[in-house]
This record gives structure tokens, C-alpha cells and sequence, in this order.
């Protein structure tokens, strides 16, 4: 960890307005942004760990734990919800007994609950691995989730 | 170059791009194309076009705003109808790459719209789409037809003229221009936008910033996200023409994280005007400098508030910060900063090209101009489209967007995301604009149009939008904090029906608290939606919480009721 960390560092100057693209960087390398990596980043920025660890825990974008191999985002924004993206949580949440904000014991997706995408016009909307699918219904979901590997 | 070269330049490129040899095939290639398929679409384009030997120039584009008929693939071939077809699926790409392509021959069983004018069997042209009639097309004059990623489109099509006459005048002139058109905040506030560059002029301090807010997170809103996907040069040019006026050397563009692909599009276009020398040292060879700079992949609901996003440029926790002192005098780096929303920079290109007399010809007295709205929820043709402001609930539901599916009945509209609040079919003729729903206690905010048919509850959306609210309110005050909490729980337990007597007073009186005392702009319009229900819907409160009964069958109710 220490080697991937030095070189993230490498790229800025210790400026105290770098965290959040430090962090972005570190959660690019290993995936998260373990409490090490926290304190490691404090120190180069010359913040109290409490000061990292307050952005990293604000923005959902940030992960403080380990995150599945893939990642299923349903939005559950206002035009999603009225078209339905309730029943499509549910039937995430009841087949892999999970909920949002989990990720499954297998590691292999992890579930958010997201507002929103702004793909409005073909709610309910997905996300799954940074792709969009529109116009969805839980079982085109499972469907989506089953194939992941 | 000078900028006469660079427009020759880019003219010959656009004229290459439209008149070209052989067929040129136009994708929707933003996001709601491709939630809709456009890559496979774009894929069976040329594994057929490989299959019968022909060449084609296939390129992506942005959006049109007819997000319904997702995927759009236009084909141009010198000698037929230019055609726009709709809901293209692979098997159909196929069909128009062999027909349309292939043989010289459109498909009017596929096609949606004639787009040069051309007649086609009852085709109609695209102007004359019901979706398209009465638009102004002005902001989104290039959306859908150019290739976003190639900053000569932009510039054939007048872009950068806008800067480069604001370059020959002095900054002073370029905000008084501002001013006189009258251009309103198109953000939600709706607050002058050439007095909040004034203030910055005017501010003391040689170093002086303009950001670009693109933190599009009200949710059912999607204009900024359209149009920054399909004319991304629109903002930057307004951006430069904000920073000559008011003195600032510094752009910053702040992007919702849930826009993955708007970054790598902001990336290319921003590029592309430091090549050619539109911004970066000595603009266009003026005395200005202006660098751009682009936030990304990080951000949350209170990011929107403009004080919230200059903390999260700051790499903070967006806390929305006490004012005064207000961004026009202590905004970024507590230097001087002119915070707008996309769709409101996009607009001063128009303005300084145009003139302000021409921008003020459209829309209403005091709401000027013609704006963005975002077309979503029990719609039959959800989309974007662009009206003069002043235009009726009614023009834009059942015009544009074509009434609800199915002959379904209008239940309630939903205005500007979550803020701006209820209203019932009633006030379908209401011109929409910055002042005329305020007496119905609404808000035109952002333009989004959401509408409800009569099957939905309008708690049970109520409970989906206070869900958002009290995750999204950022701690810091007590009223945003504890009130969003408090009238969650209350509408939870009467969508439970667990309803008491005192509920809607409690909601009124905790909505009248956090309205006047909260912090900052999220908690003071979080109330919007409870008390806007309130007051038009008080029946559904009533049936849920005296009879026991959600009237549409939505609800769960499964809890006892208690009596007050």
C-alpha cells in the first residue's frame, strides 16, 4: 500500500484543497480508502486524521470499506420512484437478502441507493458498473445482476 | 490564429461534416441514448454497412431532447430525405444501413421526422413534431446535431462569437448588456444575473473566480446534464464571456458525480479551447487570461447550494457557509466569485451575440428569456425542451410532452425538483416563470416538470422526497436537521397508517420553522413539498389519516391507528 500512496503523493504539492482529488486517487488504487491510508494522507497534508476522515465519510462517492467487484446503483430520485424503483429495490434486497450501502458475502456487488442520474425521461433508471440502462423492472435488473461475474 | 481563421477553419470542417461525400449517420450517443442502447445500435450500423460493402461516416451526437424515442439515428445521404428515425433498435439499425444507406431509399415506416425540409410519405418535418411546435431553440440550437467533441461544429455553428465581440468591448459594457436582458438565475432563485456580476466587478481584490455550478442534483431535473452532453462548448464560451466581464482569471466547473460521461465530454471540449487559444493566456490574443479547471466524480445534494460547492472546491465537507459575507465579495479561497448555473452561463453567448433586445423579445416582463424544462414521470414524451418562459403548465404537459400514457388522469405536477412543491390539475393555465406560481405556493426552480397520474399517492411520493431530504441535509443547522427528520417520521407513520389528529398542524408548524430558520437553501425549501401537499392535497392527508384509507391503494396502512 505504502508504494501505491508514495506515488499518488508524488502527483501534489501538500496543498490543503488537494484532499478530495488525493482521496479520489487512493480509492482509484486500492479500491476504498482504508483507515491507513486516511492517516497516511493526513500526514501529508498536515490535517488531523479527523479533518480526512470527516470528508471521506461525507460524500457517498467515498468508501471507507471494501467494495464488491461490481457495483448496482438503482436510483430512487422522484421520477424513478414514481415509475416504480421501489419494487426494484425490493427484489434486489429479498433475492440477495441485502440492503443498501451492503455489500453481498461473495463480494460480488455491492448495492447503492442513488438520486439521481438525471435519466429521468426513461425512469426507473440502474446503474451497474458505471452503465446506464433505462426504462428498467426488477426482473431486467436480476436479469443484469445474474450475469455479473 | 486569429479568430476569423479559426472560424474559416471551422466552417470548412462543418461543411465537410454536412456535405460530405457519401451518407453521414447521425447517433444519439449521450446518456439517455446509450441507456437506450445506442452503442449496439451504433455497432449494428457498421457490422451491416462492413456486410454490404458501403462506406458511411457514423458519428455520435448528443441529445435532441426527445429522450422518448431514444435511440435517434439521423441519416443524410445527398439526394433523399435527411431522416430521423426513432426507437431504433440493432435490427432496425440494420435495416436503415441497408435501405436508407445501402440503396439511396429512407424508411418511412421507421422514420420519425424529415430534417431537411424533404417530404416523405406523411412524414412530418421535425419543427413540426408535436414535441418541437412552439419551441424557442435557441440554447439548444445545436443539441442533437452536433458532434460535441469537435469544437469546430460549435464555432461554424456562431459559437465563440459571443466572446469574441464581449473582447472588443470594454467588461463594464459586457455586464450592462447582461443586465438589460434581464437574464435570471436559471439555476432555481432566479436572481439577476448581470447585478451578481456587478457585485463581483465591483469587489475589491485582483483575484476573482467564476464557477460554473453543474451539481445537478435535484432529482427529476436533467437539463444541465442534456445540454452540457450536447453542446458543452456553450458553457465554457459564457464562462470566458463571465470572466472578462468581471475581472476573474480562474474557471471552475463543478460537476454532479452521478454524470460519469459529462466529465470525460467537459474534458475533451476544455482541451479543445485551450488548443486553439480561446482560453488559457491572452484569450484570442486580448488582454485576458482565463484557465478552466473541472471538478468531478464527488458531490452530494447540498453541493447545489452555491456556498455548499465552494467548500467542496475547498476539498471540505460541504457545509453551506453563514452569509454575509456572500461569494460576490468572500466566495472561493474567500476571493470574489460569481457562482451560476449551467443553463445561466450558457445564455450570455446568446445575449452578447444577439443582443439584449433580441434575448428580451421571448418570455415574460420580468422572467425574460427562454428556458430549459426537463419533461419526466407519467409523460408521453418525456424529454427537454426549450420555451419561452411564461409558457402554461398545459403547453408543456400536454403539448410537448403529450399528455400522460394511456389517457390517464392527471393526479398532481411536481415543480423544480423537490422545492418547488405540488400542484393540482387545476393550475394547468398558469404561465410558468420566476413569479407567477408563488401565489400557489409553487416554484417554477430548475424546470423540471414531474407529473403524477391519478394512481399515485401524492404522500407516498411526499415520503420518497423526505427520505432524500433528511439523508441529504447536511447537519449543520438544528431546523434542516431535526425538522427534515421530524416530518419524515410523521408522513412515514401516516403512510402507515399510524396517522394522528395533530399531524398536518405539527407538519405546518415545523414546516413554518425550518422555512425561517434554517441555514442555508435546502432546509428552507425542504418544507415545500409537505406544505404544497397541504394545501392542495389536504383530502389525501384527511382519508390517511381520519378514514384510515390511501385513496389510491399505494400506501402500506397496515399499522393501528391511534387516536391524538
Amino acid at each position: 500500500m505504502q508504494n501505491e500512496l508514495q506515488k499518488v503523493f508524488s502527483r501534489y504539492q501538500g496543498r490543503r484543497d488537494e484532499l478530495i482529488p488525493i482521496l479520489q486517487d487512493i480509492q482509484d488504487a486500492l479500491g476504498y480508502l482504508p483507515a491507513e491510508a486516511m492517516n497516511a494522507a493526513a500526514d501529508f497534508l498536515k490535517l488531523p486524521a479527523s479533518a480526512v476522515f470527516g470528508v471521506a465519510s461525507f460524500y457517498d462517492q467515498l468508501h471507507t470499506a471494501p467494495q464488491g467487484r461490481h457495483s448496482v446503483s438503482v436510483c430512487e430520485g422522484t421520477s424513478c420512484h414514481i415509475r416504480g424503483s421501489a419494487q426494484i429495490l425490493r427484489a434486489i434486497e429479498k433475492k440477495f437478502a441485502l440492503k443498501p450501502g451492503q455489500t453481498t458475502p461473495d463480494h460480488m456487488f455491492t448495492l447503492e441507493r442513488v438520486a439521481c442520474f438525471g435519466l429521468c425521461a426513461m425512469s426507473p433508471v440502474v446503474m451497474v458498473d458505471g452503465r446506464l440502462y433505462g426504462n428498467m423492472s426488477p426482473a431486467k435488473v436480476l436479469k443484469l445482476i445474474e450475469k455479473l461475474e | 490564429m486569429t479568430f476569423a481563421e479559426i472560424q474559416k477553419r471551422a466552417e470548412a470542417t462543418w461543411r465537410q461534416f454536412r456535405g460530405g461525400p457519401g451518407a453521414l449517420v447521425l447517433v444519439g450517443d449521450a446518456s439517455c441514448g446509450r441507456a437506450a442502447g445506442s452503442s449496439e445500435v451504433i455497432d449494428a450500423i457498421r457490422s451491416e454497412l462492413g456486410k454490404i460493402g458501403k462506406q458511411a461516416r457514423v458519428v455520435s451526437v448528443g441529445c435532441l431532447g426527445i429522450c422518448y424515442a431514444e435511440p435517434l439515428v439521423e441519416i443524410a445521404l445527398p439526394g433523399t430525405a435527411s431522416v430521423l428515425y426513432g426507437k431504433v433498435t440493432p435490427a432496425a439499425a440494420k435495416e436503415l444501413a441497408r435501405w436508407h444507406v445501402g440503396k439511396g431509399e429512407p424508411r418511412a415506416d421507421l422514420a420519425l421526422a424529415t430534417t431537411n425540409g424533404a417530404s416523405l410519405d406523411g412524414v412530418p418535418r421535425l419543427e413540426d413534431l408535436p414535441m418541437m411546435q412552439g419551441q424557442a431553440r435557441l440554447l439548444t440550437r445545436n443539441c442533437g446535431r452536433i458532434a460535441p467533441d469537435n469544437i469546430d461544429h460549435y464555432i461554424a455553428n456562431g459559437g465563440y462569437q459571443g466572446l469574441a465581440k464581449a473582447l472588443t468591448m470594454s467588461p463594464e459594457d459586457v455586464i450592462t448588456e447582461v443586465e438589460r436582458s434581464g437574464l435570471r438565475g436559471r439555476g432555481g432563485v432566479g436572481f439577476p444575473t448581470g447585478r451578481k456580476w456587478r457585485f463581483v466587478y465591483e469587489a475589491a481584490g485582483s483575484s476573482k473566480h467564476i464557477v460554473a455550478n453543474a451539481e445537478e442534483g435535484e432529482p427529476g431535473t436533467f437539463k444541465d446534464r442534456f445540454l452540457l452532453e450536447s453542446d458543452p462548448h456553450a458553457l465554457l464560451e459564457g464562462m470566458l464571456i463571465a470572466g472578462y466581464a468581471v475581472g476573474a482569471g480562474e474557471g471552475h466547473i463543478f460537476v454532479q458525480a452521478h454524470y460519469p460521461a459529462l466529465a470525460r465530454t467537459l474534458r475533451t471540449a476544455i482541451n479543445q479551447a485551450y488548443e486553439l487559444g480561446l482560453c488559457g493566456a491572452h484569450a484570442l490574443g486580448a488582454d485576458f487570461s482565463f484557465e478552466l479547471e473541472l471538478r468531478t466524480g464527488i458531490s452530494s445534494y447540498v453541493c447545489g447550494e452555491e456556498t455548499g460547492l465552494l467548500e467542496s472546491l475547498e476539498s471540505k465537507r460541504p457545509v453551506p457557509r453563514a452569509r454575509p459575507p456572500y461569494p460576490a465579495q468572500a466566495g472561493l479561497w474567500a476571493e470574489p466569485t460569481v457562482v451560476n448555473n449551467v443553463e445561466t452561463l450558457a445564455n450570455a453567448p446568446l445575449i452578447l451575440e444577439r443582443g439584449a433586445d433580441a434575448f428580451r423579445s421571448l418570455g415574460a416582463a420580468d422572467s425574460p428569456g427562454a428556458k430549459l424544462f426537463t419533461l419526466a414521470g407519467d409523460v408521453s414524451r418525456p424529454g427537454v425542451v426549450e420555451f419561452p418562459l411564461g409558457v402554461t403548465l398545459r403547453r408543456l404537459i400536454e403539448g410537448a410532452g403529450g399528455g400522460l400514457p394511456e389517457g390517464a388522469g392527471l393526479g398532481a405536477v411536481l415543480l423544480g425538483g423537490i422545492a418547488g412543491g405540488f400542484l393540482p390539475p387545476e393550475y394547468l393555465d398558469t404561465p410558468v416563470d420566476f413569479d407567477s406560481l408563488q401565489p400557489a405556493g409553487a416554484m417554477m426552480g430548475t424546470g423540471a416538470i414531474l407529473v403524477a397520474d391519478e394512481s399515485r399517492c401524492v404522500l407516498d411520493i411526499l415520503l420518497n422526497q423526505l427520505e432524500f431530504l433528511s439523508d441529504e441535509s447536511c447537519g449543520k443547522c438544528v431546523p434542516c436537521r431535526l425538522g427534515a427528520r421530524q416530518m419524515l417520521n410523521i408522513v412515514k407513520a401516516i403512510t402507515e397508517g399510524r396517522g394522528r389528529a395533530t399531524d398536518v398542524e405539527n407538519l405546518k408548524r415545523i414546516g413554518a420553522a425550518m422555512k425561517v430558520a434554517s441555514a442555508c437553501g435546502l432546509g428552507q425549501a425542504a418544507p415545500n413539498p409537505v406544505l404544497s401537499a397541504i394545501r392542495h392535497f389536504g383530502s389525501v392527508y384527511e382519508a390517511h389519516i381520519g378514514r384510515g384509507v390511501c385513496p389510491a391503494g399505494v400506501c402500506p396502512m397496515h399499522g393501528e391507528r391511534k387516536q391524538a
